[in-house]
């Protein structure tokens, strides 16, 4: 199989459980929280750290295996590494930069390469600058030529967008959007950030604690996560646990007892009738009921309760519905404030939603302990 | 004024920075990125002429080199001479006293450099020989241009070593320092007076001269 592939287990001194693959052309964002082991992750791919036990292969050639004793060198391996502060060769001009990693080639063509680099990453002009009189932006653009410019074997991206100010990283975002079309080998983009994993990558691989926990489509992973535990590291919060009443292959979908009320949720045949599931519903997908006129939404999965929390951010705003007769269950949703004026959505005032059937997703029920654990 | 002093003075200072080069570099960076059990001792005994009295360093360094000690032996089968009063004893000895002034600031100067370009060099392709040539040294340029001043300088003014080891011996092992003393004993302040005030001249241009050019390097790669 072509592309990369990573297999990694340690236990100490930093624990690590890692399996996943990346086709060439396809970006796979490594997305966890800091600390759950990702740039660790990066530094074995490219050589700068050697785990106990694993293996590392690019296009059928292995670059590390513990077992057979394989472990080529950083400087052997074709890894362009944009690094989170770029690590620019601060006494060397951008150019100088770039070429710094083209010293193989014979002087004149090591030119051209570099100079094409630059144009390609808008940097025509700037040749002679040194990082410290580049901007941030323009920085992490060297950066991503210098990676590049050995044609590697494998990019990664260790956050290279959070040393930037919003704006130019919205620039950026463009930019490797743009550029990816052209990148024909795997990408691996390190990130804590999930907006930008569901914008820029093709597939998301959920870390905890060294640990793969889920690996899929960004939207997959984040709308229909596997385990409680992936629904909140991916910042789910309406998570709740029922009971399976009602299966009906005929209609397409699954009936859940919560607390006495019965919520209908997509089809979810893995469950028997009887079981015990967690459940969750994104809170895009609940919808605030109109005072003045009730719309047709408000058949499915209607909840009413009292705002126990309401909280205006920017342009949206953020509400906690108690759910009625039961103090301790909360719906987390979102509107636009001119949404929540019109309605008079405030702390203590009677509300109801819908909770839309379809993205509704059901999961297995955690065990007591993790669910406990709740923040 | 002791022209012979001086020049040999120079000559000493001038062969304990060549040889100091590759010996600092090695081991300030050895000392800078590497771990090893025991580090800590080896950082204490290089650091140790820093702290402890001339006289005391001088002699160790005369019982090292003496003719009952193995070095001292083996030194004068080989060339015919004995090691200690001689020029090339108080060589040796100018390395070993000189070896704190020589590491500890290019050990500071590799400590600097931050991991990830010299992570970043290697995944541009480059093997760590070439790392060193093209990232390391440019980088650490003002620590290493601040230990050859230093040790340099250092060597034209230390005496006690100097008088233990070297004893003085003129156009062998009299250095200028030990010339200052000796005019002095004699009562010759005038001539004492020239030759200091020359060390004091010549050491404070070198010094302020390399401060200001480790500033300026600092600031442009910065």
């Amino acid at each position: 199989m072509t592309g990369l592939r990573v297999d990694l287990r340690q236990d100490s001194p930093i624990p690590l459980d890692a399996k996943f693959t990346c086709a060439p052309g396809e970006v796979l964002a490594l997305v966890g929280p800091s600390g759950s082991g990702k740039s660790t992750i990066l530094r074995i791919i490219a050589g700068l750290y050697r785990p106990r036990e694993g293996q590392v292969s690019v296009d059928e050639e292995a670059w590390l295996d513990t077992g057979k004793g394989i472990a080529v060198r950083p400087h052997c391996r074709a890894a362009g590494i944009v690094f989170q502060n770029y690590a620019l060769f601060p006494h060397m001009t951008a150019i100088g930069n770039i070429n710094a990693a083209l010293e193989s080639l014979p002087p004149l063509e090591r030119r051209h390469r570099a100079e094409s680099l630059l144009q390609m990453v808008n940097l025509a002009g700037l040749d002679e600058r040194r990082p410290a009189e580049l901007s941030g932006g323009q920085q992490q653009r060297v950066a991503v030529a210098r990676a590049l410019a050995r044609e590697p074997k494998v990019l990664l991206l260790d956050e290279p967008f959070s040393a930037v100010d919003r704006q130019t990283r919205e620039r950026l975002y463009r930019e490797l959007a743009i550029m990816r079309r052209r990148l024909s080998m795997p990408v691996v983009l390190v990130t804590h950030d999930l907006t930008e994993a569901l914008m820029l990558a093709d597939s998301l691989c959920l870390l905890h604690r060294g640990r793969t926990l889920q690996h899929g489509r960004p939207f997959e992973v984040m709308q229909r996560p596997a385990t409680v535990e992936v629904a909140r590291l991916v910042g789910q919060r309406n998570i709740f646990t029922g009971t399976v009443v009602e299966q009906s292959s005929d209609f397409g979908f699954t009936i859940v007892d919560w607390n006495g009320h019965r919520i209908e949720a997509a089809y979810a045949p893995q469950f028997r009738e009887g079981e015990t599931v967690a459940w969750l519903v994104p809170h895009s997908k609940v919808l605030l009921h109109r005072r003045d006129r009730p719309s047709r939404g408000t058949t499915e999965n209607p909840v009413s309760g009292v705002i126990s929390e309401h909280v205006l951010l920017g342009d949206t705003t953020v509400s906690v519905l108690n759910v009625e007769g039961h103090d301790d269950l909360g719906i987390t949703f979102q509107v636009p404030a001119h949404v929540a004026d019109r309605n008079r959505l405030g702390t203590g005032e009677q509300a109801s939603v819908s909770l839309l059937a379809q993205a509704i997703h059901l999961m297995p029920a955690p065990d007591e302990t993790e669910f406990s654990e709740r923040p | 004024m002791d022209w012979t002093a001086l020049f040999l003075s120079l000559q000493l200072g001038a062969l304990t920075v060549l040889f100091l080069l590759p010996v600092g570099i090695i081991l300030g960076r050895a000392l800078a990125y590497r771990d090893f059990p025991g580090k800590g001792l080896a950082e204490a005994l290089v650091a140790l002429p820093l702290v402890l009295p001339p006289t005391v360093v001088g002699y160790y360094l005369l019982v090292l080199f003496g003719a009952a000690s193995p070095i001292g032996r083996a030194w004068e089968s080989v060339y015919g001479e004995p090691l200690v009063f001689s020029f090339e004893g108080l060589l040796l000895a100018s390395l070993l006293f000189n070896l704190p002034f020589a590491i500890l600031p290019m050990q500071r100067g590799f400590e600097a450099i931050p991991r990830e370009l010299r992570d970043a060099a290697a995944c541009c392709g480059m093997t760590p020989w070439r790392v060193l040539r093209r990232v390391e040294l440019p980088l650490a340029w003002p620590g290493i241009l601040t230990a050859s001043v230093l040790s340099f300088a250092h060597t034209l003014g230390e005496f006690g070593v100097v008088l233990m080891v070297g004893g003085n011996i003129p156009a062998e092992t009299k250095t200028i320092a030990i010339s200052i003393y000796d005019r002095v004993q004699a009562f010759d302040t005038d001539s004492a007076g020239k030759m200091s005030a020359l060390l004091l001249i010549f050491s404070l241009v070198t010094i302020s001269v390399t401060f200001a050019l480790s500033r300026r390097i600092g600031r442009k790669s910065s």
